[in-house]
């Protein structure tokens, strides 16, 4: 390693550190004057008596004051349910708005001081040692030692990193209270966007992207000569800081609807939710847009761009879910399962989440045709399991947290229900697929280790057959890893594009079908 | 075939492999059962290499998952056959077992050759082949070893080189030759690829033998002298100077032996009921014009599997292999050839076409007959497609309609550097021709794809 790397990685370790760090930082003051600014209307007066024992008190921790302020509001909702008194039950979560307005902290009066040292440190780090790789080197792709890491084949480094990863999305989604400190880090710049302070969510996206951004130059790096992953590196890279980030937030700051230009239902499971539809409908011709751009995009972009291209113009060239995994998570990709066993739980999970995905939208369409009357509470129970065991435990916490144990594609693999639609298309009416080089084919394994899918690449590839899978994401590696010129994604005509009878070339004695 | 048959192949390679699956594959009652001692479950030896520098872990090379033999009912057994009892039809392993066949198959693939150089058994002195061979040279190469020479420049060879290199071990290269593998590749290929071994901060040694392995107190090598009298000090000794059949524990038996067993072009040696193929098996006579009679490579050991199955089981068929192709990685450097390229060619008798890229990595052969006819193409650092090149061949197209045609023999991904139409100008400036050259798409314009 050169110096200039280990120095990165020292300031990469550091902004890590600093970044576990500040959300420990400071103490917290409850005032009234925050309890009214921070609740509805309907809850100030509750909201100002249960809480009003807090004023003036400092609490050194976040644990200590969160658990105070969560302790009296549960004791006043348990005595209103024992009563029967549910109207008066206050069921929405106040917990971090009154955290973040709480905290008074270094971090909160030095934000930008703070982000420079935590995630300012890991993105500096991180480009110090992404970049100097493979200089000097000729061109090539070098898998060397990947079985042998600690961080990429399970080692004790991959567990931590999972651990790190699992343990930020919970708070994430489930106790972001705990880390306001980091949200206020990043308030300055979520002013200077969209207008509006930040929010857990606006951290989480700016991270996301500057992790892409980061490891999509590790991408250049390690596969240079090889363009089409070049390209699809800067892709993904593209959408994710352009479609994904900046337009959302600017769109605020235009007071106009928050909205991805790029995400499809049902990856985008919440686009036919009653609040989403008001919102179009409320924003005028702009709103009105973005609600036929989102139905076109799927009746329309998928089929056809996914009948020319497959379903990799979506999964590792545009999509945010992708973006990640093709460029965080690619150290991870070996450790997909190849095995047939999980060919078959593959199947059955994705497809479940996409009827599951179908079925609570449906329902959720009727209920809001039916004026909310008697699907509503049906639609509701729908939306908080998909929403809590989908959209945050499986895409989150399990889709990414998971890159260190089950490869990089989990959630892509068994979860997506956009990828399980992708994928019938591409499977069924596309003229996408992998064509494999006569009877060139070693057997070696490069292409099914490195398939980040779990498709075992080389049972085609030694037949001379056709690669045509529904969960084929056209990230290319297996051909980039192949050291005999064997594979080659191709877009081509559907005759004979499932060859069902394939040729191996190069013996006369016989001709046998594989 | 009758219901009892018993079909037993000795050796798990691709050969052997490859006939078990297609003999079930074409009747589904012979009993089939594949004898070896290295390892249980088939694995892709071309990849032994990879499981070294980390690319792979052991099971990665095994192309079928374990459940896939009980399921096709093909019998495994671990063990080393000692001796065969040609007329009780029976097997004699070294564990004291024994095992009847009604058919027998040898399938036992080669071993590194050792030409009685002094040395040549000391400690940390290995050549690369088998399983065994992959975990002696991590265990011996794990510490200790700062520098190694590699003796014999073929493919083996330059793999075992990378696979040091990951290890951080310099290598010195021995090649008796005056250009690396220039016994298969002519001048030109051979000077890319030794360029690029050079690229690797390899050091090449060419016109260099071995005189001479010396070891330490303990029996382990301490240098390599070379016939010039020069001293290398190294603690490891690759010998890569080809391979040779596994036939020892066929030796004084009633089978009829020379390098290899001897096979007619059924597969059949001289005793009733027993074949030989893959790397193991000698033709008495070539099967082919061009070909050899020990033929060593992946593919041929596939043809082999698939017509002796056939033969088992059906009215049997001679052997005849089609267009000869070929393909290996020199470092990053990509290596394919259809057709006839020998190393070197009669002037008069043969038309040649080479084009180079600039960069020195990348280039085209074709050579022709008198009347321009393709008879076979190198290529190096991009990829052509088998299919196209095979009809061409096996059809006599001319040159000129080769390249015609060229951009359908395509296989580089997409976005690649248009490296056909170079190819296409070239082809014409030098010999002209009815075609035009390819043109950038408007896509490769787009992104700028240069050459």
């Amino acid at each position: 390693m050169k110096l200039i790397q280990k120095l990165g990685l020292v300031l990469f370790l550091g902004g890590l550190l600093a970044f576990t760090i500040i959300p420990f930082l400071g103490s917290y003051q409850l005032s009234e004057e925050i309890v009214l600014s921070q609740t509805k209307e309907i809850h100030q007066e509750s909201m100002n008596e249960i809480l009003s024992p807090l004023y003036g008190k400092t609490y050194q921790t976040n644990f200590t004051f969160i658990s105070e302020v969560n302790g009296k509001i549960d004791d006043y909702n348990q005595e209103r349910k024992d009563n029967q008194q549910w109207d008066q039950v206050i069921w929405d979560d106040y917990t971090f708005p009154l955290t973040k307005a709480s905290v008074q902290s270094p971090v909160k009066s030095q934000p930008l001081l703070f982000l420079f040292l935590s995630i300012g440190l890991v993105v500096l780090g991180g480009l110090l040692y992404n970049i100097p790789k493979h200089q000097g080197e000729p061109e090539g792709i070098k898998n060397n030692g990947i079985f042998h890491s600690k961080m990429k084949n399970r080692g004790w480094l991959g567990m931590i990193t999972g651990t790190y990863l699992i343990l930020f999305y919970i708070i994430l989604y489930w106790f972001p209270a705990y880390m306001v400190n980091a949200v206020w880090m990043v308030n300055p710049l979520s002013l200077l966007l969209s207008g509006n302070p930040a929010s857990q969510w606006f951290l989480y996206g700016f991270i996301y992207t500057l992790a892409i951004l980061v490891m999509g130059i590790r991408m250049f790096r390690k596969y240079r000569g090889n363009k089409y992953q070049q390209l699809r590196t800067a892709s993904v890279m593209f959408f994710q800081t352009a479609f994904a980030f900046l337009i959302p937030e600017i769109l605020v700051l235009l007071n106009q609807p928050y909205y991805d230009f790029k995400n499809i239902w049902p990856l985008d499971y919440d686009f036919f939710y009653d609040y989403q539809i008001s919102t179009f409908l409320s924003n005028g011709g702009v709103g009105m847009f973005m609600l036929i751009w989102g139905i076109l995009l799927i009746i329309i972009a998928v089929p056809l761009f996914t009948y020319f291209y497959g379903k990799r113009w979506y999964c590792s060239w545009v999509c945010g879910c992708g973006g990640l995994a093709e460029t965080v998570g690619d150290p991870y990709r070996q450790l997909s399962d190849k095995s047939l066993k999980a060919w078959n739980i593959e199947r059955y999970l994705i497809h479940g989440v996409l009827v599951l995905a179908v079925v609570m939208t449906l329902v959720t369409i009727a209920n809001y045709f039916s004026s909310f009357s008697f699907l509503g509470n049906v639609t509701n129970q729908l939306h908080s399991f998909y929403g809590f065991a989908i959209g945050s435990a499986f895409a989150g916490v399990v889709g990414t947290g998971f890159y260190p144990f089950m490869g990089n594609r989990v959630w892509c693999r068994f979860g997506c229900p956009l990828a399980a639609y992708l994928g019938m298309v591409q499977r069924f009416k596309s003229r996408f697929r992998i064509t494999t080089n006569g009877g060139q084919c070693i057997s070696c394994g490069n292409c099914s280790t490195y398939c980040e899918m779990g498709i075992d690449v080389r049972w085609y590839a030694q037949r001379g057959q056709n690669i045509v899978r529904s969960s084929c994401v056209g990230c290319g590696v297996c051909s980039a890893v192949c050291p005999r010129g064997v594979l080659k994604l191709e877009n081509g005509p559907e005759e004979g594009r499932i060859n069902e009878n394939p040729i191996l070339i190069g013996n006369d004695s016989i001709k046998v079908n594989a | 075939m009758s219901q009892a048959q018993h079909i037993v192949i000795i050796g798990n390679g691709i050969s052997g492999i490859t006939c078990a699956r297609h003999l079930r594959k074409l009747d589904s009652d012979v009993k089939i059962t594949v004898i070896s001692g290295e390892s249980k479950y088939f694995f892709s030896r071309t990849a032994l290499m990879y499981v070294y520098m980390g690319h792979m872990k052991f099971e990665h090379t095994q192309p079928y998952e374990n459940w896939f033999w009980e399921k096709n009912r093909i019998d495994l057994i671990e063990g080393w056959v000692k001796q065969i009892d040609f007329k009780s039809k029976a097997l004699l392993f070294t564990s004291g077992d024994s095992l009847s066949y009604d058919q027998l198959v040898i399938a036992t693939g080669s071993k590194p050759n050792k030409f009685g150089w002094p040395g040549q058994d000391l400690a940390n002195v290995q050549g690369l082949y088998s399983k065994q061979d992959l975990e002696l040279m991590e265990k011996t190469t794990e510490a200790g070893v700062s520098h190694a020479v590699i003796v014999g420049g073929g493919l083996i060879g330059i793999e075992m080189a990378e696979m040091l290199a990951y290890k951080k071990i310099s290598v010195t290269f021995l090649v008796r030759e005056a250009g690396f593998w220039n016994n298969v590749l002519p001048k030109e290929e051979s000077e890319l690829v030794g360029r690029h071994i050079k690229e690797h901060h390899f050091d090449l040694r060419l016109n260099a033998e071995l005189d001479e392995i010396i070891g330490d107190q303990n029996g382990k090598v301490k240098a390599v002298k070379t016939k010039e009298g020069e001293l290398i000090d190294c603690q490891f000794v690759g010998l890569t100077a080809g391979v040779s059949p596994n036939i020892d524990f066929l030796k004084n038996s009633e089978l009829d032996l020379k390098r290899g067993v001897l096979v007619d072009q059924y597969f059949r040696t001289n005793m009733p009921d027993v074949f030989a193929i893959g790397d193991c098996a000698e033709f008495r006579e070539v099967p082919g014009k061009d070909r050899k009679n020990i033929e060593q490579v992946w593919y041929t050991g596939r043809m082999h599997g698939e017509t002796l199955a056939y033969n088992l089981i059906n009215k049997p068929v001679p052997y005849k292999p089609g267009v000869w192709f070929n393909s290996a990685k020199f470092l990053d450097i990509e290596y394919q050839t259809y057709g006839t390229v020998p190393a070197d060619w009669e002037k008069d008798d043969v038309i040649n076409f080479y084009w180079e890229h600039r960069s020195g990595k990348v280039a085209f052969r074709m050579l022709m007959d008198q009347e321009k006819k393709i008879l076979g193409v190198n290529n190096f650092g991009f990829r052509l497609k088998h299919e196209f090149f095979d009809k061409a061949i096996s059809q006599g197209w001319t040159g000129e309609k080769v390249m015609a045609h060229l951009s359908k023999a395509n296989f580089d991904p997409e976005f690649y550097a248009p490296y056909i139409n170079e190819i296409q100008k070239v082809y014409k400036e030098q010999f002209g021709g009815e075609f035009t050259p390819s043109k950038k798409s408007f896509i490769q314009k787009l992104l700028g794809a240069r050459l």
